[in-house]
C-alpha cells in the first residue's frame, strides 16, 4: 500500500540522469583537456562533440520517459507544465537573441547555450507551479 | 468543483499521507485536491469514491 509507482519512476529518472551526466562531464572535461594538450585529432574531436551532444539529447529522452512512467496524474501535470514553461522560456530568449544578434546589436553565442537556458527554464516552471498549485512538483 | 475529501479523511483520522498511500498517489496530489487547486480525473475520482465506499456525487459537487 505504501509503494508508490511515481516515486519508483522518479528514482529511475534520477539514476538515468546521473549516468548520462557522468558521461557528459567526463567527455566534456576530458575533451577540453585533450584539446588544450593538442592530443585530439579531428575524428576524436568529432566523436567527443557528438557524445556531448548526444548526452543532452538523452536528457530530453529521460525527461520524456519520466512523463510517461509517472503514474501520479497531478505530478505529471506539474512536470508537463514546468517543461512547457521551460520550452517557452528558452525558445523566446533564443528568438529575441537571434534577432538582436542578426542586427549586430549583441554578439552571437554558441547554440548549446539554449538547452542550458531550457534547464534554467525548468526552475522557472517550478516557481510557476509553486505559485499556481502550491508545490514545486518534486516527489517527496 | 467542491469536494468533501478533507472531512471524509478527518472522520477516519487519516493524514494526507495515509490517504495518498491508500490511493497510490503523492501527498501533494491529495493536498491539491483537498484545497481545490486540482480536480482529479474520472478514474482517480472513482478510486476515491471506492475507497470511501460512497458514490462520486457524495464526495464531489459542482461549484
Amino acid at each position: 500500500m505504501s509503494s508508490n509507482p511515481s516515486r519508483a519512476a522518479m528514482k529511475r529518472y534520477v539514476w538515468r540522469l546521473m549516468t548520462v551526466m557522468a558521461v557528459y562531464v567526463t567527455a566534456l572535461i576530458g575533451g577540453q583537456l585533450a584539446m588544450k594538450a593538442e592530443l585530439l585529432g579531428p575524428q576524436a574531436a568529432i566523436a567527443i562533440a557528438l557524445v556531448c551532444g548526444l548526452c543532452i539529447v538523452l536528457t530530453f529522452v529521460i525527461m520524456g520517459r519520466l512523463m510517461i512512467e509517472t503514474q501520479d496524474e497531478f505530478v505529471r501535470l506539474l512536470f508537463v507544465r514546468q517543461t512547457l514553461i521551460a520550452s517557452g522560456f528558452a525558445l523566446s530568449l533564443a528568438a529575441v537573441h537571434g534577432f538582436l544578434s542578426d542586427f549586430d546589436i549583441i554578439a552571437r553565442i554558441d547554440a548549446y547555450w539554449w538547452p542550458v537556458l531550457f534547464f534554467v527554464g525548468q526552475f522557472v516552471g517550478q516557481v510557476a507551479n509553486r505559485v499556481q498549485y502550491g508545490t514545486w512538483g518534486a516527489l517527496k | 468543483m467542491n469536494n468533501r475529501l478533507k472531512v471524509l479523511r478527518a472522520e477516519r483520522s487519516w493524514s494526507q499521507q495515509d490517504l495518498a498511500d491508500r490511493l497510490g498517489v503523492s501527498r501533494q496530489s491529495v493536498n491539491a485536491i483537498e484545497t481545490g487547486r486540482y480536480d482529479p480525473s474520472l478514474p482517480l475520482a472513482f478510486t476515491i469514491a471506492d475507497l470511501f465506499g460512497l458514490p462520486i456525487e457524495a464526495i464531489f459537487s459542482r461549484d
